[in-house]
Order: C-alpha cells, then structure tokens, then sequence
C-alpha cells in the first residue's frame, strides 16, 4: 500500500493527518476502520490523453475505479495541435503527469530526453500485456536502443478507402494489388474536366507520402539514423509514382483545408479512392446516406510489386521516470490493454486495437469492412526511430509539394530531401560520435 | 550629492524591475542565440555546443525565414496604413458635430480591441467559411464565385489582415479622436471664412496639427503588426501552405514545436534588428520632414 501511496496537494494531505492522529488517539477499532478509507481520495493518478482519446476514456475509466478502489484517476485532455509543446514544456518544467498517451513517432523524443520509464520487467511480470499478441511492426515502434517504453494503446495505419460500384462499372471485379493495376485503375477512373479524380491525397499532410515511402525496401534514414537516405533507388520510385499521380491529374494538388468536405465528395464520386485513416471509418459511415453504405470499401495499401507494407502510427501508453506511483499507473496501463476495454474503445472511438486477441470481438471480427485494417496490421513498418523525424517528414512533404507544383524534379527533390534530413541529423550525428556525452545524462 | 543619490534611490523599484524581468531576459536569449540548445541539451546540459553566428547563418539561408519575413513584411505594409486609415476615418466621423450618440458608437467600435482574440477568430472563422460563411453569402448575391478565405494561399493572409484591422482599429481610434478633440475650433473657422473645401481643411489644418500623434501611432502600429502571431495562429495555423506563416510564428514552431531555442532566439534577434532599424528610420524621416516644414 505505502509503495504506491500518492502525493495529493498540500491541504487534502493534513487533512490526512489530522485524521490519522485523531484515529490513533482514540484507539477504536470502529474510527480506525472507517479511516482505513480517507487515503482513497488521496490516490490519485494523473493521466494526459492527446485529443478524441480524452472523452472516450472518461467511459471506461468508471469501471477502472470500481475494480481498483484506491486508485482514482485524473484524465487532462490535450488538444492535438498544443500537445507536442506541452509536453516538452512540462517535461522542462518538471510538471510531467503520472503517464500519457504517447503517439509513437513522438516516443523517441520523450526517450532523448530521458523522460520515460523502461517497461520491460513489468510486462515480463504481465499475465494482461502479451508481447507476442501484439502486432510485431507497432510493438517494435516502442523499443528504442533495445529498451521497451511503452505499451501499444491503438493502431493508426492508413488504408484505402474505394467506391466498390464505380471500379465495377469501371470494369474492374477486383480492387488493386500492386501499383501497374492501381495506375490502371486511376486512370480509368479519372476524367478532370469534369472535375473527378482516381484519388484524393491532400498535398499539406506527410502521412500518405510517408506510408508509401514505407514500401521502399532501403530505409528512409542511413547509418543508423545519421543521413537522410532519400537519393535511394526505393524511395525514387515512391516519389515518382506519388507525383506521376498528380501530373497525370490522377489526383488534385489541393490541401485538406480546400478539399473541405471529403467525405460527400467520395459519396459524389468525386474520388474513387481515398487514402486515409481508421477515424474515417465512422466518418464515412455517419456521413454518407444509407443508400450509399453499400458502394465503398476498404482495403489494404497495393505495393509496388503485390499487396504492400503500410505505416505503424499510433498512440502508445508510457509512464514518466518521474512518477511517484509508477505501480498504479502501469495497473491502469494493464486494463486499458485488456481485449474487452480495447474492444470498447474501438466501439466508442472507432480506434484499431494493435493486439490479435482483441480483433476477436464481434464488432471487429464480424465487419469486413475493418477487416482490411486487420490485414495491414499485419504488414506495417515502423518510422525511422529518431527524435527528429517528424521534423524531416514535414521537410519530406513541402519538397514533395514543390515538386507536384514542377518546381523540381525528381532528382532534384531527393538530392534537397537529403541534404535538408542531413542538416536536420547533425546533432544526432554529433550526439552519437560523443557516446559518453549522452551516456552521462 | 545627496540629491543625486534620492534620485537614484527613486529610480531603484524602476530600474530593478526592468534589469530583471527585461534585462536579462534579453542578454540570456541573446546568448542562447549563439548555442544549439535543443531537446538533447534540454536532456543534459552537457550536450549544449557554443556555435557562434551560425544559427542566424543557416537561418538566412533558409527559404522559409525568407518566405516568413515577406508575409510579414506584406501584412505590415497593407495592414498598417489600412488600420490607421481606418482609425483616423472612424474619429473623424464621431468628431463630427452631425454625429450621434457618440458614446454609443466610442463603445461599439472600440468593443473588438478587448475581446479576446480566440473567440473572435472562431467568428471569423465562420463568417469567412467558404460554404456556409456569410461573406461568400453576401458577395453571392453580386454574382461573386465563392472565395476560399482562408483555405486558399492567396486570399488567406488578406484575410488575416482584415482581421487585424478590424480587431485592433478601435485602440488608434481614441488616440486619433483625443488628438482631433485637441484642435482648437477657432482654426477651421479661419479656414471656412477663407473658403477653404472639408478636403483643404484636413489637408492643411487636421494633418499637421495630428503630426505628432501620427508618428506615435504608426510606430506604434508598426512594431504591433510586424509582431503578427495571434491570428494566424488561431485561424489558420500558418497554412495554407505556408502563406500566413510571420516571423514570429516561425520563431514559435522553432522554439516551442522542435523545441530548437537556440535558433528560436536567432529569430527573434533578427526581428528585433529589423524593428529597430524601421523605426529608427521613421522617427528619422519624420525628424527630416518637420526640418523642411520649418
């Protein structure tokens, strides 16, 4: 009990005392039992969710408290834009909660700066948290240098998503499987003057870019993370056929902002494919009339060569060296990672469990429309595991749109990409050449 | 003596305020400008590396600083005559005597300049929606294709200045409208018993006797609008593609997005210098242009 005794505020604590020391002088086995209680309030663990995550959790968190009665549960909601900054500024500032909701290609960072604490011997204790339940590619995303810091919470990969009935009038049975037959079909399915297109990849987010990128069989970054590796052969080939998609007006070259409302634009059949998340799940589902349910589908990312590899994103759940109740924070991490709350996560958010066991709920196992998710699961690769990716993935998508918009070509664009990821690596580069810097943190 | 050391004893509470809480603020930004502080020396101090002038060095020769500084540059140059025109306009027309209920509209057109900024924007944000937004509305009854407001690169930083202008004309207005109240009357009598037209009269009588509140306001305004963050920050986020990204918003994501501080200050030492050097050369000019009057 006094190993995860929780700090509270100054107040509530002599309180505390002022009934303990009553308790002790009266000596009677009645007060003392009904004091026995006054710690609960006391016990209070702090969570960070990072935006939709937030009002979901406040769901199942009842049923967390009425199982473990000592521990209350403060959930502070992050919206998605503030939470990066916020983090870093409570990590400057010492305020970081007891664990937060961590997106994966921010953990890295969090490591860098020595913040989270090393789950591995609790999961080796887990009979809840099994590694080898869990999908390999979005396990992996959370072990940086050997070390384990967080537990995967859900999956964020992204998928297409197509209109069934306007690739059959197309001529097509079968959606693509690699990317000659998704040209094809692009191509078939576009005609810009009257403004319909194969797919709509909104040119100011880096994540389609980034899961196709994935494919390429060299990794993004070399030696060990030190050099951008852009000029590649493999990611030449993504950046071709990714801008072919626009010049060949395959594709709009518009942002998300002016693509506006997406969702009724795909039930118009303005795009017949749409490359995007598990959130669009729902959206397309309460968005789109009930005539239209049965004209889209789902299915996993076509490679260059076969059915290809997609990104591991998603949100992992990590608990801070500096928490004082690092016991009670992972018992939470252990409900939130059962098959039956993950389940009710997915029910209530539409947010993909990373465990195989919790795929076996019905809502999951029986829609096959989730299904194609369960299959890129399967096939997902993880970012580049340094801080300062998403800083290079940004730089990845602005050269990108410059060369969408014919400002550069392909070479061109590889050969800036390399040289803005080297400047951006200089001080990992720096870092990893004075190793006993870095060990003395 | 002793007078001088009461002098300097009044002067304390003042200079020890600002040596703290200005001061130093100042020389430690200026010297984090010469490191590469980041989340690894955020980690450990250890890993801090003096590098001199090359901050400032890659950040001019970084696109984007380039890109941040004509968006500022274009929102200083449109915005800061638009607001003082419109200023000056406004207490004009409730310095007139045909005017009425004065204080009604003092209060009214005052009102943007203290609400909060965040609540105005989601109001603009809806005004200027590109479907649903009563502007495109409005301007759909005179045949005007709707505009993407804030979703297209070219309309969105005329947008912000809009806004801008909107929200801080009120502030320069009372200033203007104390300035006005302070001409004596007497003057434009002269001037309407010589004939003179409204035109020749503000040319030649409301001008010059403004002067010095005139220059106040605009440097005022200048160093206020060259320190364009809240709007683009709670109405576009800097897009679309970078359109809207000032200065100081660059300087915000440098330092508290990548958390790169040291480059972070190098920005906001640049700004610093151009907004000194503009400044000094307004009070300059004006200084030349009073000389030539004289």
């Amino acid at each position: 009990m006094n190993r995860h005794r929780l700090s509270g505020t100054l107040p509530k604590r002599s309180v505390f005392r002022v009934l303990l020391a009553v308790c002790v002088l009266a000596g009677n086995s009645i007060v003392l039992g009904s004091c026995a209680k006054a710690p609960a309030d006391d016990h209070q663990l702090i969570l960070w969710t990072i935006g939709r995550e937030g009002e979901a959790i406040i769901k199942l968190l009842p049923d967390f408290e009425r199982l473990h009665p000592d521990i209350h549960v403060k959930v502070q909601q992050l919206p998605l834009t503030a939470a990066h900054q916020k983090l870093l500024t409570a990590f400057a500032g010492n305020s970081t909660p007891d664990l937060t909701q961590l997106g994966n290609t921010w953990l890295p960072e969090m490591v860098a700066l020595n913040a989270l604490e090393p789950l591995q011997s609790q999961v080796d204790h887990s009979g809840v948290v099994k590694r080898d339940d869990y999908f390999p590619s979005i396990w992996s995303t959370n072990i940086i240098d050997g070390t384990l810091y967080g537990v995967p919470w859900y999956v964020d990969t992204r998928i297409l998503f197509y209109r069934t009935d306007l690739l059959k009038q197309a001529g097509f049975d079968k959606p693509p499987q690699d990317w000659v037959q998704w040209r094809t079909m692009l191509g078939a399915l576009s005609n810009p003057t009257q403004h319909r297109y194969g797919i709509l990849l909104p040119t100011n987010e880096y994540e389609p870019l980034m899961a196709l990128a994935l494919q390429s069989p060299e990794p993004l970054l070399r030696d060990g993370g030190r050099y951008g590796n852009f000029e590649s052969a493999g990611f030449k080939r993504v950046l071709t056929f990714y801008v072919d998609t626009f010049k060949l007006h395959q594709a709009p070259a518009i942002t998300n902002v002016e693509a506006g409302n997406p969702w009724s634009e795909f039930g118009r059949g303005v795009y017949a494919f749409y490359l995007s998340g598990p959130w669009n799940m729902g959206e397309f589902r309460s968005r789109l009339p009930a005539a239209e349910q049965g004209d889209w589908s789902t299915m996993p990312l076509p490679g260059e060569n076969g059915p290809g590899a997609s990104v591991a994103g998603g949100s992992s759940l990590v608990i801070f060296r500096t928490s004082t109740h690092k016991q009670a924070a992972w018992t939470l991490i252990e409900y939130l990672s059962q098959p039956t709350v993950q389940q009710r996560l997915y029910d209530l958010l539409g947010d993909m469990p990373p465990r195989r066991s919790s795929w076996e709920g019905a809502s999951l196992r029986d829609d096959p429309k989730a299904q194609a998710f369960r299959e890129q699961m399967e096939r997902m690769k993880p970012t580049p595991p340094v801080p300062e990716w998403e800083r290079i993935a940004t730089e990845m998508q602005l050269v990108a749109a410059q060369a969408i918009a014919g400002e550069l070509t392909i070479d061109q664009a590889t050969a800036k990409l390399d040289q803005r990821a080297d400047t951006i690596l200089e001080k990992r580069r720096w870092m990893l050449d004075h190793p006993q810097r870095s060990d003395a943190r | 003596m002793n007078r001088q050391r009461v002098a300097w004893l009044f002067l304390a509470p003042a200079l020890i305020v600002l040596g703290l809480f200005f001061l130093l603020p100042v020389i430690a930004a200026l010297a984090l400008s010469l490191t590469d502080y980041d989340i690894y020396a955020l980690a450990n101090i250890h890993n801090l590396r003096f590098v001199a002038l090359s901050n400032y060095w890659l950040l001019l020769q970084r696109p984007l600083f380039w890109s941040a500084l004509g968006h500022t540059v274009y929102f200083v140059a449109i915005g800061v005559p638009l607001s003082m025109g419109t200023s000056l306009g406004a207490a004009m027309l409730l310095n007139s005597p045909l005017a009425k209920m004065k204080p009604f509209f003092r209060t009214a057109l005052f009102a943007p300049v203290v609400t909060t900024v965040v609540a105005m924007a989601v109001i603009w944000r809806y005004l200027f929606n590109t479907k649903y937004g009563m502007a495109n509305y409005v301007l759909g009854h005179f045949g005007v294709h709707p505009v993407d407001w804030l979703g297209d690169p070219h309309w969105a930083m005329p947008t912000i200045i809009l806004f801008a202008v909107w929200k801080n004309f009120g502030y320069n207005m009372i200033i203007f409208l104390a300035g006005l109240q302070a001409i004596p009357i007497d003057l434009y009598e002269a001037a309407r018993i010589d004939g003179a037209s409204a035109w020749q009269q503000f040319r030649h009588i409301t001008l010059p006797m403004l002067g010095p509140t005139l220059l106040m306001v605009s440097i005022l305004t200048v160093s206020g609008y060259f320190q364009l963050f809240a709007e683009p920050y709670v109405m576009t986020e800097g897009g679309p593609l970078q359109s809207t990204t000032s200065v100081l918003y660059l300087m915000y994501e440098e330092g508290f997005k990548w958390w790169n501080l040291g480059s972070a200050s190098a920005v906001a030492f640049l700004l610093f210098v151009m907004m000194f050097a503009v400044t000094a050369l307004m009070l300059r000019l004006s200084k030349r242009g009073e000389g030539a009057d004289a």
